[in-house]
């Protein structure tokens, strides 16, 4: 037996076993007891309450819900809420971050300077703090009755109200559609003709097809719009309440906001370090091949600094997603709050949290596999030096 | 023949602003955008927080709403609950003691001189213990206060300190046990490090508090406080370990074999050969790490804990003070500031001392 124990292999083998059969003990362990606990309180274990209806609301939608509506239909709605929060974050975020990074990498101190101090603050105040304190901001505007007003919006305690077209849901698809391809079509023209046709013709051609497509938004919008109202609906006080336009809650926009300030700070540090990672042989040989600063800029620095950029961002990303859980905070129904709120009514525990993880994988998987794409597709080819 | 060099004439003030500022249109527009902003938001800045604002508490709330700038006066009249939560009135010498503890114990952790592990481990086991009997008391005639009445600051440095206590080990055990030769537990760990980072703080923390007593036998389960503190851990303790993992990674493969030809111990090989050298890699990231995991102490707010957050909702929640909610966010985000800057400028510090020694 301690011949067989001196054994290296029979050792490693033994060792293995015993750590991944405590582990897995343990974990059994866990799952029997709250079950247990959980039949005590006569909660039968299972997925079938996914389709009991909940009898609860949510305060936040893109898709209709109400208090019938069965359990999956709200995780999904938990999960679009996620999606379009995390992305809304997203996007405001590397506009800032875009911004406030380009300024501390600027050739200006003032304009560094104060990139710096942003970065400085916000970066060092938590995130959830933040969201509170845009919150207490909003919920604290006047009532619709003294709302403020700027270019057609209502700022008022319950929420941002923002002018709508009075166009059907397809149209203003279609015409959106038609603005990307506005800004799409040219740039994917300037990439493939490069340099096959002079600068003249070639701005012409570009000119001609972002006005075409911008013209035909402008059409289909005209055709989708109801007839006999304006073209933009705009809200407006109508008794106690507001009429009309388009509500954001306070919940969500005060967690854009934040999410859009924190992550920027943090996005601006990543573009600088991109824009530092870039070598300056390579911007002294563009500039000595005679290119003007702009196409140093557009054709040597970004595009480099982009590649440097890609991976940390990626990361950033995700974390930008999972910090949407801060929604149960102020009261946003977000993946995880319906998860908190299901927990609670349902008494699912055991069920709920493994949906609750599988949720997050997925978003973080598919997440890193599109950054993993776009990455492997804009890397430089080749094994090349670069410094 | 002697070469005489003759330096250029040292440029006057105006032409040195010229140059720095306005050497071409574009520089000089962005200059003055900038110098805009800049001046705008002082000006706006100072005459709220300073210029118009109220200081004293004799007019009450009434005469600080109807001031045009801050309305600092809710701090003069609230700072013991943002501070001390609910901790017992004339007990709160203690609290606040607790919190010079915490912070002393983390300066002292900042110098070099401090960081052996004997030295390191005293400096934290004093400073936690002296934490401990300072707030919970019921020894040397200091009265029983239980951790439910913990709050405010605090408790933001208890959870904060405890959470590297716990996890800091925890994530050397994990990066270990994650680099090791044998095929499972190696992918064991991996998994639950990666895991754990891929779920958000809030639903680890939501789980250990609320979800864990279903899963736990009675004994085991403790006091919440303690629970969150573990989750808070277990999460830290992911992150560090792949940190950690980076640093002994970057440690020469010919530094270990070089111990083990020396006929050195497991044990021996890790404990002066390895980790030395992978904490000294790591360093600058596990400083960020610190300065991450304080930020999202903040959290615990959500699972019903009376933390500095909390109890600053607290303090303008109720009655006269409603208004007041800018002053109390900026007070406590100033509280944060305080410490997360220090934190992270020691880390940049840090940085440029260590790079200097490699060269």
């Amino acid at each position: 037996m301690v011949s067989l124990l001196r054994n290296q292999k029979v050792r490693n083998t033994l060792l293995q076993v015993l750590f991944v059969g405590s582990l897995a003990a343990m974990i059994l362990a866990c799952v029997m007891i709250a079950r247990r606990n959980l039949a005590e309180q006569g909660i039968t274990s299972g997925f079938d309450f996914l389709f009991k209806s909940t009898g609860w609301d949510v305060n936040f939608s893109l898709l209709p819900a109400n208090a019938n509506d069965p359990y999956w239909w709200f995780f999904l709605i938990g999960i679009i809420n996620t999606l379009f929060l995390g992305t809304t974050g997203l996007v405001l975020a590397t506009i800032v971050g875009t911004i406030v990074g380009l300024a501390r990498t600027s050739s200006n101190e003032l304009a560094r300077l104060l990139g710096r101090t942003y970065v400085d603050i916000f970066r060092n105040i938590p995130l959830i703090l933040q969201v509170f304190f845009w919150y207490a901001v909003i919920t604290h505007l006047p009532t619709p009755r003294a709302a403020h007003e700027a270019f057609g919006m209502l700022l008022t305690s319950r929420g941002l109200y923002v002018p709508v077209p009075n166009v059907g849901g397809a149209a203003l698809a279609a015409a959106m559609l038609a603005v990307i391809a506005a800004v799409a079509l040219p740039v994917w023209l300037g990439r493939t003709s490069r340099l096959s046709q002079p600068l003249g013709e070639r701005l012409g051609i570009q000119l001609t097809a972002a006005a075409t497509a911008l013209a035909s938004g402008a059409v289909i919008l005209a055709l989708g719009r109801s007839p006999g109202v304006p073209i933009l609906d705009f809200p407006s006080l109508q008794g106690l309440n507001l009429k009309g336009g388009l509500r954001i809650p306070p919940e969500f926009s005060a967690l854009a906001v934040a999410i859009a300030i924190y992550g920027g700070s943090y996005i601006a540090e990543i573009v600088r370090g991109g824009f530092k990672a870039v070598g300056k042989g390579q911007m002294e040989a563009a500039l000595s091949l005679g290119l003007s600063p702009w196409r140093v800029f557009t054709l040597v620095r970004l595009p480099l600094a982009l590649r440097a950029m890609l991976p940390i961002l990626a990361n950033q990303y995700v974390w930008l997603m999972k910090a949407t859980t801060m929604g149960i905070a102020v009261g946003f129904t977000d993946f995880f709050m319906i998860v908190a709120l299901t927990i609670n009514h349902s008494g699912q525990t055991l069920e709920v949290i493994g949906i609750l993880m599988a949720g997050f994988l997925a978003i973080n998987l598919s997440l890193a596999a599109v950054f993993n794409r776009i990455n492997r597709a804009i890397a430089l080819k080749g094994n090349q030096l670069r410094g | 023949m002697e070469m005489v060099v003759v330096a250029p004439p040292a440029p006057g003030r105006v032409e040195d602003l010229k140059r720095r500022f306005f050497a071409t249109p574009l520089q000089a527009l962005l200059s003055l955008i900038s110098l805009a902003i800049m001046v705008f938001v002082v000006w706006k800045l100072l005459n709220w927080a300073v210029f118009s604002a109220v200081f004293t508490t004799t007019g009450g709330p009434e005469a600080c709403q109807a001031a045009a700038g801050a309305c600092w006066s809710v701090i003069a009249a609230r700072w013991r609950i943002i501070l001390f939560g609910l901790y017992p009135f004339e007990e709160q010498w203690r609290s606040a003691l607790a919190c010079v503890a915490v912070v002393v114990m983390t300066v002292l952790s900042c110098i070099p001189a401090f960081w052996t592990g004997r030295r390191i481990a005293l400096v934290w086991g004093t400073g936690a213990a002296l934490y401990y009997v300072l707030m919970k008391g019921g020894v040397l005639g200091l009265p029983f206060v239980g951790e439910e009445a913990w709050g405010g600051l605090a408790l933001t440095l208890f959870i904060f300190v405890t959470t590297c206590l716990i996890g800091f080990p925890l994530a050397i055990c994990l990066a270990l046990l994650r680099r090791s030769d044998l095929p499972w537990i190696s992918r064991t760990t991996g998994l639950i490090i990666d895991g754990v980072r891929s779920l958000p703080l809030i639903s680890i923390l939501f789980t250990f508090a609320v979800v864990l007593p279903f899963a736990l036998p009675q004994w085991l389960q403790g006091d919440k406080l303690y629970r969150v503190i573990l989750g808070s851990a277990l999460f830290f303790s992911a992150y560090q370990a792949e940190i950690v993992r980076g640093g002994m990674q970057g440690v020469p493969a010919g530094q270990e074999e070089a111990a083990m030809a020396l006929g050195m111990s497991y044990w021996q090989r890790i404990g002066r050969i390895l980790l030395p050298q992978a904490m000294r890699n790591a360093l600058p990231a596990t400083i960020n790490q610190f300065v991450i995991s304080f930020k999202e102490t903040s959290l615990v707010v959500i699972v019903g804990f009376f933390e500095i957050l909390a109890s600053g909702n607290a303090a303008y929640g109720t009655g006269e003070w409603r208004f007041a909610y800018v002053e109390v966010y900026a007070f406590i985000a100033l509280i944060y500031f305080v410490f997360v800057f220090s934190l992270s400028r020691y880390g940049a510090f840090l940085e440029r001392r260590m790079s200097v020694g490699e060269r």
